[in-house]
C-alpha cells in the first residue's frame, strides 16, 4: 500500500484466497519503515517508567545465574565441563533468556496487536516477528556481564565466537517459527498463551542451561546426542558455550542438525500463519 | 489509469456469531457440561472460522451480501444505514483488513483507511514517538514523516507536549495529535468508517473541514457515518445500506430522506407522531421540522440567514401555562441559549385544550459562527417537564461569498457567536 504521494500507483485486487500462500517478501520489505517502528516501540515502551531501565536486562539473567549456581553447582553438584558454575550456566542463559522471552513475546503478539491488524492492513507477518528482533536488545545488553564474568575468571573466547551469527540466526529462525505457529493457533485459542509461559519453563530444563551435553552423552550415548539435537536450542547453547568458552570443540553435528529443524520450522510456521492469516480479524 | 477508483462486483461477507451458551440449572447438569466442555468449546471456538459447505446454520450472518458499485475517481460516496448493515464491514474488506467469503473488488491507486485516529498509540511513549509509529501504521514511510513532522506538529497544536508520555495528555490533545497524524496523508484513495464522530463538536468540524478540502484536491473518499449533516455536506452520492445489501444509491439528499424515512425519521423532519403509551402524560411532540429562510426544508444553513423550527404537538389534557422551549446547544453540551415561546410571543394563550398546536421560531442570521450545532425541544407546564425531543443535528456553513461576513473566524478559533456588532471610527 503506502499510501505515501511520491510511491507509484498500483491496483490491488481484493478476493478471497485459498490454500497455502507464500510469504510475500517483497511486500514486507515495502512495509519495513513500519516493522523498524513496530521494533523501536517495543523496545522503548519496555522500560519506560522503571528506575532501573535496561539494566533489567542484565538482572533476570544474572539473579537465574547466582540461584542455578547455588543450587545446581553448589548443592546438586551437577557437573560443569570444568568450567566454573556461575559463567557455565550464564553463557547458557544469554540465549535462552532471549528465546523464551521471544517466544513468549511472539506468541502473545496477534492477541495484543489485535488494536492495530483490526483496523489497519500491514503485512500481519510482521506482528510476531518484532519480538523476534526487540528482544535482541536485551540480549546484546547480557553479554556485558559475560565478557565481565570472562575477564574475572580469565577466559578469552575463542576464534570459534566468529561462529556467533550463524547461532544467532539459528536461535532467531526458531524463535520466530514457533512464533508463527504459535500466534496464529493462539489468536484463535487463547489456551495456547496459557501453555507457552509452562512449556518454556519445561523447556529449560530440557535444554543444557543447568546441565552439560557431555552428561548426556554419558548416560544414554552418542546417538542420544544426535537424536536431542533435533531440539534446536541444545545446539545454540552448546554452541554458545563452546566459541566463547572453548573448553569442547564446536559441536557441528548438533548445530547441523538444529539447523535444519529450526529452518524447516520456520518455513513450517509461515507456510501456517499465512494460511490462517485470513481468518486472525474474524475470530480475535 | 483507469477512470473507476473502486469497482465492488458481488462483494461478500458471512460471518459465524456465537450461539448462546448453554444455562444449566442443577448442580450435576453443570458438572456434566463442565466435563463436556472442553469437547463442546474445542467446536464452538473451531467453528468460528470454519464453514460447512452444506446449507446454513441459524447462527451465520451475512454482514455483506452480493454487493456491487462503483467508484469513479474523485468522487467522494458516502455510505450510510442502520447498525449492522454492513457498512463497516464493507470499509474492512475493501482496507484489506478481512477478506471477502466471495465475490471481489478492484482498488486502482493508493488507498489509506482511516477506521480510526490514534491506531497503534502507546501510552508510554512520547507524543513524538507515537507520531512517527502512528504515521508508519497508517502507511507513511519514514522519510515522509520526517519532512511533515513540524507541519503535524504544529497542527495538532500540542508542540509543548511533544516529549511527555501520551498517557499524560488529555483525552482532547491524543485526540488532536492523532488527527493531525491522519489529516497529512496523502492517498488517492480515502476509506473513512464514523472518524468524524469522535471528539468534541470543534474537532468534528476539524474534520469536516478537512474532509473538504480532500475532496477539492480530487481524492476519492469513501465515508461511512451516521452523521447525516457531515455526509450532506461532503458527499455527492450516497449508498444507503440495508441487511448486508445496497439498497439504493443516488443523490445525497434523496438517499438520506429515503434513510430517514425508513426508521421515521428526517434530519429536517424529525417525527415522533406516537401517542405516550403513558395516560399520565398531558401533551406530546409529534413533528419537528427545519426550514431556511427561503422555506425549502434542509439541515444545512448558510448562517447569514435565518432558520426556522416548526414544532407540533398535541395537548391531551387541557393544560395551563404551556410553555415550549427551544434549547441550543455547541460542541455537545454546551448550552448557547434557551428560549421560551411564552417570553417572546405576543398573544399567549393561558389555557391550551386538547388538539394540535404549531409554534414556529425563527432563529436570526448572522448570529451563530459556522459550525455544527444541536438543538432539542422542550414542552413545559410551569415547572412539569410534559415532553422532550432528542437532540437533533444542524450545520451552518459558511457564508464567505457575502461581503458582510468576509471575515469570519476560523473553525479551529473555537467562537461561537460571529456577531454584526455596530462599530464607529473617527478621528480625534
Amino acid at each position: 500500500m503506502s499510501s505515501s504521494s511520491e510511491s507509484l500507483s498500483q491496483t490491488i485486487v481484493i478476493k478471497p484466497k485459498s490454500g497455502w500462500q507464500l510469504i510475500d517478501w517483497k511486500e514486507i520489505i515495502e512495509y519495513r519503515d513500519l516493522f523498524y517502528f513496530l521494533v523501536k516501540r517495543d523496545v522503548l515502551a519496555l522500560y519506560k517508567q522503571t528506575v532501573l531501565g535496561f539494566t533489567w536486562a542484565i538482572i533476570r539473567p544474572v539473579f537465574s545465574m547466582i540461584v542455578f549456581s547455588v543450587i545446581f553447582g553448589g548443592l546438586a553438584k551437577i557437573p560443569s565441563d570444568g568450567i566454573p558454575y556461575p559463567i557455565f550456566t550464564y553463557t547458557a542463559l544469554i540465549p535462552w533468556t532471549y528465546f523464551s522471552a521471544a517466544m513468549n513475546m511472539s506468541t502473545q503478539s496477534l492477541i495484543s496487536g489485535k488494536g492495530i491488524f483490526s483496523k489497519v492492513y500491514f503485512p500481519r507477518l510482521i506482528i510476531p516477528l518484532t519480538p523476534v528482533l526487540s528482544k535482541l536488545v536485551d540480549f546484546v545488553i547480557a553479554f556485558i556481564i559475560l565478557f565481565g564474568l570472562m575477564a574475572w575468571y580469565g577466559i578469552s573466547p575463542t576464534v570459534n565466537i566468529f561462529f556467533l551469527p550463524v547461532l544467532i540466526l539459528m536461535m532467531m529462525l526458531t524463535a520466530s517459527g514457533i512464533g508463527m505457529w504459535l500466534s496464529a493457533m493462539a489468536i484463535q485459542y487463547r489456551d495456547i498463551p496459557q501453555g507457552v509461559g509452562f512449556l518454556a519453563q519445561l523447556l529449560m530444563y530440557a535444554s543444557p542451561v543447568v546441565w552439560p551435553l557431555s552428561l548426556l552423552k554419558e548416560k544414554f550415548g552418542e546417538s542420544a546426542v544426535l537424536m536431542y539435537g533435533i531440539y534446536p536450542m541444545a545446539g545454540v547453547i552448546e554452541g554458545f558455550r563452546s566459541a566463547l568458552l572453548g573448553h569442547n570443540p564446536m559441536p557441528w553435528e548438533l548445530i547441523g542438525i538444529g539447523t535444519l529443524t529450526a529452518i524447516f520450522l520456520f518455513i513450517s510456521g509461515a507456510f501456517y500463519f499465512k494460511r490462517k492469516e485470513r481468518i486472525f480479524v474474524d475470530v480475535a | 489509469m483507469s477512470e473507476i477508483a473502486i469497482k465492488v462486483s458481488n462483494l461478500s461477507k458471512r460471518y459465524r456469531i456465537g450461539l448462546k451458551e448453554e444455562v444449566h440449572d442443577t448442580f450435576m447438569g453443570s458438572i456434566a457440561s463442565w466435563l463436556r466442555s472442553p469437547v463442546s468449546n474445542y467446536r464452538r471456538v473451531h467453528n468460528l472460522a470454519s464453514f460447512s459447505t452444506k446449507g446454513e446454520s441459524d447462527d451465520i450472518i451475512w454482514a455483506l451480501n452480493t454487493v456491487s458499485f462503483n467508484v469513479k475517481r474523485g468522487e467522494v460516496i458516502g455510505i450510510i444505514g442502520a447498525n449492522g448493515a454492513g457498512k463497516t464491514t464493507l470499509l474492512k474488506i475493501l482496507s484489506r483488513i478481512t477478506e471477502p467469503t466471495s465475490g471481489q473488488a478492484i482498488i486502482n491507486g493508493n488507498v489509506a483507511s482511516l477506521l480510526e485516529v490514534g491506531t497503534g498509540f502507546h501510552p508510554e511513549l512520547t507524543g513524538r514517538e507515537n507520531l512517527f509509529l502512528n504515521g508508519a501504521v497508517l502507511g507513511m514511510n519514514r522519510n515522509e514523516i520526517n519532512r511533515k513532522f513540524d507541519e503535524i506538529v504544529d497542527f495538532s497544536g500540542v508542540e509543548k507536549f511533544i516529549d511527555t508520555p501520551v498517557k499524560r495528555y488529555s483525552s482532547g490533545m491524543r485526540v488532536r495529535l492523532a488527527f493531525s497524524v491522519a489529516a497529512h496523508l496523502e492517498p488517492e484513495i480515502l476509506l473513512v468508517d464514523e472518524v468524524l464522530a469522535v471528539g468534541d463538536i470543534d474537532f468534528q468540524n476539524k474534520c469536516i473541514k478537512k474532509m473538504d478540502s480532500l475532496s477539492h484536491e480530487g481524492r476519492t473518499v469513501l465515508l461511512v457515518s451516521h452523521n447525516m449533516s457531515s455526509i450532506q455536506r461532503l458527499c455527492v452520492k450516497v449508498l444507503l445500506m440495508r441487511n448486508g445489501k445496497i439498497f439504493k444509491s443516488g443523490n445525497t439528499r434523496e438517499m438520506i430522506s429515503t434513510y430517514y424515512d425508513s426508521i421515521g425519521l428526517n434530519e429536517f423532519k424529525f417525527i415522533i407522531n406516537k401517542k405516550p403509551a403513558d395516560h399520565t402524560k398531558r401533551a406530546f411532540i409529534r413533528k419537528i421540522e427545519l426550514f431556511d429562510h427561503k422555506g425549502i426544508p434542509t439541515a444545512v444553513f448558510n448562517r447569514a440567514y435565518p432558520f426556522r423550527v416548526k414544532i407540533e404537538y398535541e395537548v391531551i389534557k387541557p393544560t395551563n401555562n404551556l410553555a415550549v422551549v427551544f434549547s441550543l446547544w455547541a460542541m455537545g453540551n454546551i448550552s448557547v441559549c434557551k428560549s421560551f415561546n411564552i417570553d417572546n410571543e405576543e398573544n399567549i394563550r393561558e389555557k391550551y385544550g386538547p388538539g394540535i398546536y404549531v409554534s414556529k421560531v425563527e432563529f436570526p442570521g448572522k448570529m451563530l459562527n459556522f459550525g455544527i450545532y444541536s438543538f432539542n425541544i422542550l414542552l413545559r407546564s410551569g415547572r412539569t417537564l410534559l415532553a422532550f425531543s432528542e437532540k437533533l443535528n444542524f450545520t451552518l456553513t459558511d457564508s464567505s461569498s457575502l461581503p458582510s461576513t468576509a471575515r469570519t473566524p476560523k473553525f479551529s478559533d473555537k467562537i461561537l457567536l460571529s456577531l454584526p456588532l455596530k462599530w464607529h471610527t473617527e478621528k480625534i
